[in-house]
């Protein structure tokens, strides 16, 4: 131990006189090769501004939008699933199905409270029914499945509520009665294409029929909506 | 050592073909477990019957339906009533819907497998059709009115689903309940599981179903013999089906318990047909005074709304 203090002595004795000569150069670069310069990124999103965040968001659920309007067989929104997208869905649909609230409670329309209740519990309905009878998605692939595909329910209830600013006669409704149905036909049809591949294949029409239902009773909601005058 | 649910289906097969075919062979591997026979049927009893006490209790499990194997916190114990393939609930609705006297629905068409799905499902259906079809035949009646406002009506929804799962889930246990009374009381050789009556009375519901969408046909005596066609095809059912159990009680006493699962049946019908399908005023001419129409409809509400 004393040697080594020894030897420490000196060692650290001789710093103060070291010099460097001028003409040595000392400079220099140091590169430390970066590795995962992803990993960086995404430790790193809370400095980045807000805006960036909610594009990113929005845009990851638009992309979604677009995979229900062209249903192919991809698998983006069973990979990324997010519930932004459903519940923007369901929101707005409530808000535009909400019945008139001054006329006779009784008759009216399905409140906003009914509509989501319906939506998400349907969807989850649906959603455990798939699940007992074997299916291998997951709980919240599914609920985002179903939730996604509203979409084309939600632009017929815009053009339902276009078209009945106009008029509310018997041509409103025939036309409101075939854009109801094609977007149900779209919706049923969106979600059994991108859920009909994790179902056992005997079980395949056990599972189709309560998402039917589930879209024709939405389709039916819409369909039946009529503003107060 | 395979599950215990692999073994359920092939030792009743199996053990009663060759019981039937080889008597003999079955006492030796009894006696004899460890011995290693030449014709594979042998060893396929030795599998079988190798564990006694396992094989009564999974036979006494399979007589009586209850699935007490599978703790019922986990996910595995709802999924076994959901064992069921699109031809079998396709079949057992079709044997809903044809009732044939001696055709037992439980042991016919059930065959101790019974399922929630059906039953479920045929419930969300039917409620969300009457509720429609009650809702489009109010429409239709009042479409010449001109003060007629169209009006979704969805509180109907909510009724109706009350109706008819209150109807699905008590009436069965009811059932249920009294049948293991007297099963116990009466010495009744064979009572049915509470799951069985359920799958039953959820099968039997499905005639309903087109029942109220050709509710929409707006002639009073059409819908009055619609109610009866569904009534006698789906209390047949009922009939068929509980007598058996029933039969060994005595005479009053069976015959009191098939008229009250009966009217029960009709009961539902009924209300249905009374609170949904207010169709009592038809438009007899167009000069009728608009007065009377919306003064007939509002009594009728109050009427037949519900206490």
């Amino acid at each position: 131990m004393a040697e080594v203090e020894e030897l420490n002595k000196p060692l650290f004795a001789g710093l103060s006189d070291v010099s460097i000569a001028e003409d040595i150069p000392v400079e220099g670069d140091i590169t430390v090769p970066l590795s995962s310069h992803g990993v960086d990124d995404e430790v790193s999103t809370l400095d980045e501004p807000v805006k960036d965040t909610i594009l990113r968001d929005l845009r990851a659920v638009g992309q979604k939008f677009v995979h229900v309007m062209y249903p192919k067989e991809s698998s983006a929104l069973l990979r990324d699933w997010d519930l932004w997208g459903p519940l923007l869905l369901c929101v707005s649909l409530a808000l535009m199905l909400q019945g008139s609230a001054a006329d006779n409670q009784n008759d009216s329309g399905p409140q906003f409270a009914e509509v989501f209740v319906i939506i998400w519990f349907g969807s989850i309905i649906i959603t455990l029914n798939s699940k007992l009878l074997g299916g291998t998605i997951s709980f919240f692939q599914s609920l985002c499945v179903l939730g996604y595909c509203i979409l084309p329910l939600t632009v017929a209830m815009l053009v339902c509520r276009l078209v009945l600013l106009g008029s509310a006669g018997s041509v409103s409704f025939i036309i409101r009665l075939v854009v109801v149905t094609a977007s149900f036909c779209w919706s049923t049809f969106a979600s059994t294409a991108f859920l009909a591949d994790s179902q056992p294949p005997n079980r395949k029409a056990l599972v189709v029929y309560p998402v039917f239902l589930f879209y024709f009773v939405i389709g039916w909601m819409i369909l039946t909506f009529s503003p107060s005058h | 050592m395979a599950s215990p649910d692999d073994l359920k289906f092939q030792e009743f097969e199996e053990a009663a073909d060759l019981l039937s075919a080889d008597p003999g062979a079955s006492t030796l591997s009894i006696s004899h477990p460890s011995v290693a026979t030449a014709s594979a049927s042998t060893g396929d009893i030795k599998l079988d019957l190798s564990d006694d006490e396992d094989n009564q209790q999974e036979r006494s499990e399979l007589l009586g339906g209850e699935k007490q194997s599978i703790g019922f916190w986990t996910f595995e114990y709802y999924q076994s009533f959901f064992n069921v393939d699109t031809v079998q609930v396709l079949d057992r609705i079709k044997g809903s819907v044809m009732p044939i006297p001696g055709r037992n629905f439980i042991k016919h068409h059930i065959r101790s497998n019974p399922d929630l799905y059906g039953p479920f499902w045929i419930c969300v259906t039917l409620v969300f059709s009457v509720a429609i079809s009650g809702n489009l035949s109010t429409f239709l009646s009042q479409m010449g009115d001109p003060h007629y406002h169209y009006r979704p009506q969805f509180h109907r929804v909510t009724i109706a689903a009350l109706a008819v799962f209150l109807y699905a889930w008590l009436v069965p246990l009811g059932v249920w309940g009294f049948m293991t009374w007297r099963r116990s009381t009466e010495r009744q050789t064979s009572a049915y599981s509470f799951l069985e009556t359920v799958c039953l009375y959820g099968y039997s519901l499905f005639i309903y179903i087109p029942t109220s969408i050709l509710w929409l046909i707006p002639f009073e005596w059409l819908q009055w013999l619609l109610i009866l066609v569904a009534m006698v095809i789906s209390g047949s059912v009922l009939v068929i089906t509980f007598w058996p159990a029933v039969r060994d009680d005595t005479k009053t006493a069976a015959f009191v318990t098939m008229v009250v699962i009966v009217l029960l049946h009709a009961l539902l019908a009924i209300g249905c047909k009374l609170y949904f399908f207010q169709s009592a005023v038809q438009t007899v001419s167009p000069g009728s005074p608009l007065t009377a129409a919306p003064l007939n409809h509002t009594a009728l509400t109050r009427i037949s709304k519900p206490q």
